[in-house]
């Protein structure tokens, strides 16, 4: 083996040099983040760290969102981080906070919020605070601004709401006499109207009428029963969780409704996964597709021809349907000036401003000034289900509730199972109560001794 | 500079005391442990130290939302854990995962490598096909056979009911959904063990088949006699590493079917990461992970004595 070395340097001297240039690269590196992040430093006054956790078609719009604040806001520098959704998010959003280094500005879940104010990981806003960036609770859909609150202490300033919809094929709807003049869906009304626009469909595809994921996907299974149940008034935990009242009798009659449409009356596709709902809705052989309202890009994307409205009232109750809201949060920390607290919450109000670039992701902006804006009222569908946004009623409070918790994990998977014919109602109940009882009865992990 | 001293290794000759040598051991010893100096730092602080932290932490209660270690629980969270039908449950899962994928790894390893081996030209390009899938991404796999997998419309579904056959529904259904993972695990990870069974056929001297041949035995006794009893230490490597391997399964059920459908797929691994971060229990999530650790060290403690007595 033969190495060879310029002239007159040994190679004693040639690695002495690189270890040199090694610590001299750490010198230089001590004003980076990673430096300042080990020597404690923490970032310089005008600059705020701001954490989300959107990824595909909301991660560009909160960029964009982002961008234009900047645009705005020179002299404020923001370092905004994207994370991976659920529980890879909330895990470090909660060590962050233990551990000293939180970021400035961050988004939640509002179901999530009643969990991370029990856990002390969220700072409490001073009306005067909000009130001095406009941000007050007339200004906003009423029901996000109350869940951004626990205790009646103010935590949150909700960013959107984002309900669980039904999306329908103008093609199919109109082919099986759906839509009115307008080429708007007619009116749905109970059970019965359901099923008989879902045959009505299923006559003009030769197979089904709608679809709902049933695979895999034990959040939507737990949305699309929690908007059936919830419209009978029915509810699953009180007292933050540590009481179960599920109610038998209306669960029972949500389940069955829900595995009549697959296994009875095989309107729905019994045995589907998420990319078989976007193949089945994208491709014309569905009319109705229940889903969340963040969908709506991905059938933008596909050219399909579709519209959305809100699930219907199908058992005559008060109108109810399963949503959840993106919300801003100042993550407590005990360095937080006066100033600091000033620039973050310029921040939220800007993101807010923005808000109508947030809205092409199918979310309804809580924001009034934007939500009752010309531009987004023209915005389509976003804006034919704002009423379900007012509707909202989220997730029971819980330590183990909230979106991508192991409660929608337990709902949802005894609900697939219904709706994929493999349990019986009244057997789900009983595997519900079971799995919920094991949570219930036990201390919660959050907020209690420790600091 | 031009290496040119080929020092015998030390021990090449046993029984065989090596004098001169004996002064510049100790400075052999002080060198061999500053070169491993390196990696027993990132080793004690990445995995010894952690280790020992979880340990601890599987005794207290704590939780990712608090600081410090939560109040002391004894053996609380272990007494959870073993009368928790959740825990069994996901246990049994990693097991049956391990019970369906093991023999088939092992055996068609086997089988694959005999062929590529008895292939005169292009030895190359099976030896690539068949390793290739092993280098791909989790992620990327997952995506795919998912695709395939999708009821009525997938390749799987086209293909079976091209010849008149019933699709299961592969993901959906709880008696089919592991069966489905452990196909795609199958298909996806057998490279590694066809390429280690390569290498061992390869070390098969061919003048034992010459001379068995010779003699009269035919194929089937040349396999069963020379290739199969040569292989053996191969075989006893590939199958605890595979064991090993199958037991730490996670990434492709949670890809697949999300530890369902109604949890009949979720693997121990999936289940600590439910309750120790989803949940926030750390520390109920580490006394899982212990008892998990325990039969992982079980399986190794039966290879290393097996891989002993066969040294």
């Amino acid at each position: 083996m033969t190495v060879s070395y310029p002239q007159g340097t040994s190679r004693r001297a040639a690695l002495g040099a690189l270890g040199l240039a090694g610590v001299g690269a750490l010198t230089a590196g001590c004003g980076s983040p990673i430096a300042a992040g080990i020597a404690g430093t923490g970032p310089n006054a005008t600059s705020l760290t701001y954490w989300n956790l959107f990824t595909g078609g909301d991660g560009i719009n909160m960029v964009a969102m982002t961008d234009r604040f900047r645009a705005a806001h020179p002299s404020v520098h923001v370092d905004a981080v994207t994370l991976a959704w659920g529980t890879p998010y909330y895990t470090k959003l909660a060590l962050a906070v233990i551990g000293d280094r939180p970021p400035d500005v961050a988004i939640t879940h509002l179901s999530r919020l009643p969990t991370l104010a029990e856990g002390n990981l969220v700072e409490p806003l001073r009306a005067d605070d909000l009130a001095a960036h406009g941000l007050t609770g007339d200004r906003f859909t009423a029901a996000a601004w109350r869940k951004g609150q626990v205790g009646g202490q103010q935590y949150a300033v909700p960013l959107d709401t984002h309900p669980f919809v039904m999306f329908y094929r103008t093609d199919v709807c109109k082919k099986a006499g759906l839509l009115d003049a307008t080429g708007k869906l007619k009116p749905i009304e109970g059970t019965d109207g359901l099923v008989a626009a879902l045959s009505a469909c299923a006559k003009v595809t030769g197979g089904y009428g709608g679809v709902v994921n049933v695979n895999a996907d034990p959040a939507t299974c737990w949305r699309w029963f929690d908007t059936l149940y919830g419209q009978l008034g029915g509810q699953v935990l009180a007292d933050n969780g540590t009481r179960i009242v599920l109610d038998d009798a209306k669960a029972e009659k949500a389940l069955s409704f829900a595995r009549e449409l697959t296994v009875q009356r095989k309107l729905m596709p019994s045995n589907i996964d998420g990319s078989g709902v976007t193949q089945l809705f994208a491709s014309g052989k569905v009319g109705l597709l229940f889903d969340g309202e963040w969908q709506i890009p991905t059938y933008q994307g596909a050219k399909t021809p579709f519209s959305v409205a809100p699930v219907p009232n199908l058992f005559g109750g008060t109108y109810h349907c399963f949503a959840d809201s993106h919300a801003l949060i100042l993550p407590r920390n005990g360095r937080r000036d006066a100033r600091r607290r000033d620039e973050s919450l310029t921040l939220v109000r800007g993101l807010l401003d923005n808000s109508l670039v947030w809205a092409k992701g199918g979310h309804i902006p809580a924001f009034r000034e934007v939500q009752d804006s010309a531009a987004f009222r023209k915005m389509q569908p976003q804006a034919q289900y704002v009423p379900a946004a007012k509707a909202a009623i989220y997730d029971p409070a819980g330590w183990y509730s909230g979106a991508g918790s192991d409660f929608e994990n337990i709902m949802g998977f005894a609900v697939s199972a219904v709706e994929a014919g493999q349990l019986h109602p009244a057997a789900a109940i009983a595997q519900l109560r079971q799995k919920l009882a094991d949570y219930a009865s036990k201390p919660a992990p959050v907020g209690g001794t420790g600091s | 500079m031009t290496s040119t001293v080929a020092a015998p290794p030390a021990g090449a000759l046993p029984g065989v005391k090596d004098e001169p040598r004996a002064a510049g051991a100790i400075g052999q010893t002080r060198a061999g442990w500053g070169l491993l100096t390196p990696f027993l730092v990132l080793y004690l602080a990445f995995l010894i130290g952690p280790a020992v932290y979880g340990l601890v932490m599987s005794f207290f209660d704590g939780s990712s939302v608090r600081s410090g270690l939560g109040p002391f629980a004894g053996l609380d969270n272990y007494t959870e854990a073993l009368t928790s039908g959740d825990f069994w449950s996901s246990m049994w899962h990693t097991v049956l995962f391990t019970i369906l994928t093991t023999p088939p790894l092992v055996i068609v390893a086997l089988l694959l490598a005999m062929l590529t081996d008895r292939i005169r030209r292009g030895k190359w390009f099976f030896r690539l096909v068949f390793f290739a899938p092993y280098v791909m991404p989790v992620t990327c796999v997952g995506l795919v056979f998912t695709w395939m997998y999708v009821p009525q419309t997938g390749l799987f579904a086209s293909w079976l009911s091209a010849l008149g056959l019933p699709a299961p529904a592969w993901l959906a259904d709880p008696n089919w959904a592991m069966i489905a993972v452990a196909l795609m695990t199958v298909w996806w990870t057998i490279g590694f063990n066809f390429v280690l069974y390569l290498a061992g056929l390869q070390d098969i001297p061919r003048e034992l088949y010459e001379a068995s041949a010779v003699d009269g035995a035919g194929p089937g006794a040349q396999w069963w006699r020379i290739t199969v009893p040569l292989l053996s230490r191969t075989t006893v490597l590939v199958t605890m590493l595979q064991i090993i391997a199958s037991l730490k399964v996670f990434d492709q059920i949670y890809l697949l079917t999300a530890g369902g459908p109604n949890y009949s797929t979720r693997p121990v691994i999936e289940y600590i990461y439910d309750v120790g971060f989803t949940d926030f229990r750390t520390g109920y999530g580490a006394a899982a992970s212990m008892l998990y650790f325990v039969v992982i060290l079980a399986v190794s403690a039966v290879w290393f004595a097996i891989s002993r007595r066969r040294a």
